[in-house]
């Protein structure tokens, strides 16, 4: 196990952290995620999958559209989940909880959903571990804006 | 002893009252949260009698894990995380026992609940599913019957209270004089129960 834990952060320094974009809107969840890769510059080799709204097109979440985004996006450093309320925040906990349905090292991070996604791509995109962009993202929570 | 058939039956018979039910868990739904309680229990359900069917599970752990596996899934709001993982937890609490009992019920459901509130942060009063489900579990080792009833009456005693967690805590004052719909599904699982058990 600690094995795994050493080679998979010595791994960190060329594999990017993935980034999952989870909302009730399937709108809202591919707009921030356009936002934070333009946002980020040139930071578009970071792997972001938005995970938005029901499989049937409808406002809600869906464990399967969250666990697929998050496959689509792990690149071995770890996956960072971002939501934005309600279900989506539960959906992720229960599907931790699970054990086995999302990668290992999936991480639901607590922040703000648009300012940290903004700053998790930046961070990831520095090739940055989970730990630096999770931080990163809920740092986002003391920017006050006046 | 409870065996794999009651198990079956107590997930079949909830279906059923869920679809019942439907219109009035989403009209209850309507002023305090989003309009979709019922028709997401619905899709939840259908989904939970389909499955069981298909891959017949034989163990009352294995139906209930895969009924709230399902409810994960299907569900498409807060309460397809929460009651899925009633179901997963309680099935997970029953192990591979081929029967159990009632007080075996009681103390895996208990477990359940614990996650329950674990997940989604609630104590008993915050309005919540929680209200119906905790005064159920204390009554189990009473009878199915006394589960019910204290279901119901928890489910109705959430109507003076102020919502703490979930979309109506939004509302704050204005959440009091509904009944909450989560804790109105939850008796009619409680419900489910007492009926599979003919009580």
């Amino acid at each position: 196990m600690s094995d795994e834990k050493m080679s998979a952060e010595k791994m960190s320094d060329e594999k990017l952290v993935g980034i999952v974009l989870v909302s009730h809107s399937a709108q809202v969840a591919a707009s921030v995620a356009e936002l934070a890769k333009a946002l980020a510059g040139g930071a578009t080799a970071v792997p972001v999958a938005p995970a938005g709204g029901t499989e049937g097109g409808e406002l809600g979440t869906s464990a399967e559209l969250i666990a697929a985004a998050a496959a689509s996006v792990d690149r071995g450093a770890g996956v960072a989940v971002l939501t934005d309320l309600g279900s989506a925040v539960l959906t992720v906990k229960a599907l931790l909880a699970e054990g086995d349905e999302l990668p290992a090292q999936s991480r639901l991070v607590d922040c703000p959903f648009v300012e940290g996604a903004v700053a998790a791509v930046v961070t990831a995109a520095t090739g940055a571990d989970l730990d630096a962009v999770a931080a990163a993202a809920s740092e986002a929570y003391s920017y006050r804006k006046v | 002893m409870l065996d794999a058939d009651f198990f079956r039956r107590w997930m079949t018979v909830t279906a059923a009252s869920v679809d019942r039910e439907a219109e009035r868990l989403t009209a209850l739904d309507s002023p305090i949260g989003d309009a979709d309680h019922g028709s997401n229990l619905q899709r939840g359900f259908t989904a939970v009698t389909a499955a069981l069917e298909k891959e017949a599970p034989d163990t009352p752990g294995a139906i209930l894990i895969l009924a709230g596996r399902q409810l994960i899934s299907t569900v498409g709001g807060a309460s397809g995380p929460l009651y899925g993982t009633l179901l997963r937890r309680t099935g997970k609490a029953l192990g591979d026992a081929a029967e159990v009992d009632r007080a075996q019920l009681a103390d895996a459901l208990r477990a359940g609940v614990d996650a329950v509130m674990t997940l989604g942060g609630a104590a008993p009063g915050d309005k919540t599913m929680i209200d119906a489900l905790v005064p159920a579990v204390d009554a189990l080792g009473e009878s199915f019957g006394a589960a019910r009833n204290a279901a119901e009456h928890g489910a109705l005693a959430t109507i003076p209270l102020q919502a703490r967690k979930g979309r109506a805590s939004y509302l704050g004052e204005r959440s009091i004089g509904h009944q909450d719909p989560g804790a109105t599904s939850s008796a009619l699982l409680i419900a489910g129960l007492a009926e599979a058990a003919d009580e």
